[in-house]
């Protein structure tokens, strides 16, 4: 990896991740936005305005898609267009053309879905709603990302393929596996948006959730490890901690994550033996996924006490401890006992959003302040110091987020099995929507936090593509002095 | 062997990626159609009428899956609440399914005929008018926006396509069938003969409008059907075990 930067660097094709970096955190803010939006209209449902565009049922998908596929997927085709120019050392495949193409052919995709979801048009499949002309021009895209990614890798200048590169690649070719299969319809015509899934019931469902595990297994999660075993040894000035455990924990992973979709669909009316394969490889995928936290913590070693001088190592470590956490608590909330409590319930969404928010956006966020800089050729970004309060703004609304989910969560799933002392249940559903009112409240209110914190962001990307330095204390100084 | 061929060959890369990642999902899914006890043995299923199913699209369509699941578990308070545990067999002709992840509102599968239709169609247009303590969003619009069932042919052809079993006659009477159900006897249609060809459909008019069929009444009348088909008289579950 030294060696990419080193010696001999061709012209890499820039302007196309400088567009991606953008894209993403505009999404990304869009994204939270919504995010917000219809936390509040679940605490005060008023708020749904009663229009046919505006009620949570149709906005919901638009968060979704806009934190995964559009802030998300941004950051990932971004990256990995970063990523595997320097360590191929060699400039990106197909040219500008091919570049620009997937580029604004993902924003196409983006605004085509996201407009399908407030009109209406949706195919009813969690994090697989667009219909089927959608998911014809995602596909057409996806392949043509990995036309210029393969081909990046096979022109490559360096012996062998790096690391990153290998996650990124096993991320591209599942996504589109996964996507092609899950979203296999029949439209009732041409000239309409309509279209009939080819699976039906318990086979759609397995079908469903074998997609939608792995959109976490692969899209946020091995495309993300790439990004982290690149940015993380960057930002560190450290070599990546251990080779052997790079090798056998990207195998493994990949292998054991496609195994885990049946523990969404614990005692349904699925066939108990995909519910126990399920379960299974799903505690047995703790294993390779704190193999990737150690070797992005232990990547730190004897370079600790950056963290406490650099916000962007701080953003991009807590990433790996929320990683940890949330790989955790997965496998157990697939143990069969634990899902009959906690499925159906706001558990589950404080779990998503552990990942999505700790995980996810905070790697994101990492990588984000790393290329800025970088990419428009600035000395340092504008603030560290806004860093440092977009780091614990949102982490303080990360933590407000889960902890409440977990209350209401685990509150509504005790309430519904209750019993009183003669035998019946004890209370009304409504009963249990009303307990969750303060707890929806709080969330919300975690939920701005996150936001307000990605404003901070926003600023100091602007500020620092405008060459402005913020005449602020540096960090270096105080670490020169601590280690004099 | 040496991992050095997976890092210095795409290709090499790519198919073993490719081979990792599929063995998992093989393993699970292709069973489920290749065995005979993916699905009870039932009485009583049938597809959907076309109004139920245009119905079921207009659920699709509002997200009503991001907060209610149609999948009740073996649990003795599941089954005490929502009624008896869900079949595979009861979602066998939905494109999609809809069993859903979360319930922010109830469960669905088995809310058929639990409440009248009156009560349907002002909770929809103003659920806090009938459940003050709910967070549900309000539909008012769905009571305004009249059906367009030109197309309901076309519908009901394209299901026949992925496997739901409708006959050359459901076909070719859907778009009557959508007002047959709607009016019931107060219209002129042949109802004997529409209950024959979907048992156990309610009919009538279901929005408290019958000057119109509305989205409102083929979501009401999607909503009357959930989990009503199987007959749990003769329902074996031994047979079922899997």
């Amino acid at each position: 990896m030294n060696q990419a930067t080193a010696q001999g660097a061709p012209e890499y094709n820039e302007d196309v991740v400088k567009l991606f970096t953008l894209a993403a955190t505009f999404w990304g803010v869009i994204g939270f936005l919504v995010g917000v939006i219809i936390a509040f209209q679940l605490a005060f449902p008023a708020l749904n305005l009663g229009l046919e565009w505006t009620t949570f049922g149709r906005l919901r998908p638009v968060h979704t898609s806009a934190v995964i596929f559009a802030f998300g997927g941004n950051i990932m085709l971004g990256t990995s267009f970063y990523v595997v120019q320097r360590t191929c050392r060699q400039t990106l495949f197909g040219g500008k053309g091919l570049a620009s193409t997937i580029f604004w052919g993902y924003q196409i995709f983006i605004v085509m879905a996201a407009l399908g979801y407030v009109l209406g048009i949706t195919q009813g499949k969690e994090y697989a709603e667009p219909e089927w002309y959608v998911d014809l021009w995602l596909t057409v895209v996806w392949v043509l990302y990995l036309v210029a990614f393969a081909g990046t890798l096979m022109t490559r200048r360096e012996s062998h393929i790096y690391v990153a590169n290998w996650f990124y690649l096993a991320f591209i070719i599942t996504v589109a596996v996964l996507h092609i299969v899950n979203n296999m319809t029949i439209p009732v015509s041409f000239l309409g948006a309509k279209s009939y899934t080819v699976g039906a019931g318990v086979q759609d469902a397995m079908i469903q959730w074998w997609y939608g595990h792995n959109a976490v297994g692969f899209f946020l999660t091995a495309g993300f490890l790439g990004l982290m075993y690149y940015f993380i040894p960057k930002q560190a000035n450290r070599p990546v901690y251990s080779y052997r455990l790079s090798i056998v924990h990207f195998w493994s992973l990949i292998f054991l994550y496609i195994w885990a979709g049946p523990h969404h669909l614990h005692y349904t009316s699925l066939p108990d033996w995909a519910q126990t394969l399920g379960a299974t490889f799903s505690i047995m995928l703790w294993m390779p996924s704190w193999g990737g936290m150690i070797n992005g913590f232990m990547t730190l070693s004897g370079a600790w006490d950056k963290l406490r001088t650099d916000p962007v190592l701080r953003f991009l470590i807590a990433a790996v401890a929320f990683y940890g956490m949330s790989t955790f608590e997965g496998p157990a909330m697939s143990i069969k006992a634990v899902n009959s409590l906690s499925h159906y319930t706001d558990w589950t969404v404080g779990h998503v959003h552990s990942g999505a928010l700790g995980w996810v956006a905070f790697v994101s966020f990492g990588a984000i302040y790393y290329l800025i800089p970088k990419l428009w050729g600035r000395e340092r970004l504008y603030s560290l110091r806004f860093v440092t309060y977009h780091f614990w703004i949102a982490t303080l609304g990360i933590v407000l987020y889960i902890t409440s989910m977990w209350i209401s969560g685990i509150m509504q799933g005790l309430m519904w099995r209750a019993y009183d002392q003669f035998g019946f249940l004890q209370y009304s559903f409504i009963e249990t929507v009303e307990a969750m009112h303060p707890y929806y409240v709080i969330r919300a209110f975690g939920g701005v936090l996150f936001l307000l914190g990605s404003l901070f962001m926003v600023w100091n990307i602007i500020k620092t593509i405008g060459g402005a330095q913020r005449d602020e204390e540096a960090y270096e100084d105080v670490h020169h002095a601590v280690a004099s | 062997m040496k991992h050095e061929i997976f890092e210095t060959n795409v290709i090499v890369l790519a198919l073993a990626i490719v081979v990792t990642i599929s063995i998992g999902g093989l393993v699970q899914i292709v069973p489920l159609y290749t065995m005979e006890q993916t699905f009870e043995k039932v009485e009583g299923m049938r597809p959907y009428s076309p109004l139920e199913q245009a119905g079921r699209n207009i659920y699709i369509r509002e997200g009503c899956y991001t907060c209610h699941s149609q999948q009740i578990r073996p649990f003795r308070d599941e089954v005490e609440r929502y009624g008896h545990y869900s079949l595979a067999a009861e979602s066998m002709y939905d494109h999609p399914f809809q069993w859903g992840s979360k319930r922010t509102g109830p469960d669905l599968a088995r809310v058929g005929g639990k409440y009248s239709n009156a009560w349907h169609a002002e909770h929809m247009i103003d659920p806090r008018a009938v459940v003050p303590e709910s967070v549900m969003p309000h539909y008012p619009f769905l009571a305004e926006k009249e059906l367009n069932f030109d197309d309901a042919s076309a519908h009901l052809k394209t299901l026949a396509m992925v496997g739901v079993p409708y006959s050359e006659e459901q076909i070719a009477k859907a778009v009557e069938d959508f007002t047959v159900q709607a009016q019931g006897e107060d219209g002129e249609g042949d109802v004997d003969a529409f209950l024959a060809r979907y048992p156990k459909a309610a009919i009538g008019d279901f929005d408290g409008n019958p000057e119109k069929i509305t989205e409102l009444d083929a979501l009401i009348s999607y909503l009357q059907m959930l989990g009503t088909l199987v007959d749990f008289t003769k329902f074996k579950p031994e047979l079922a075990r899997r």
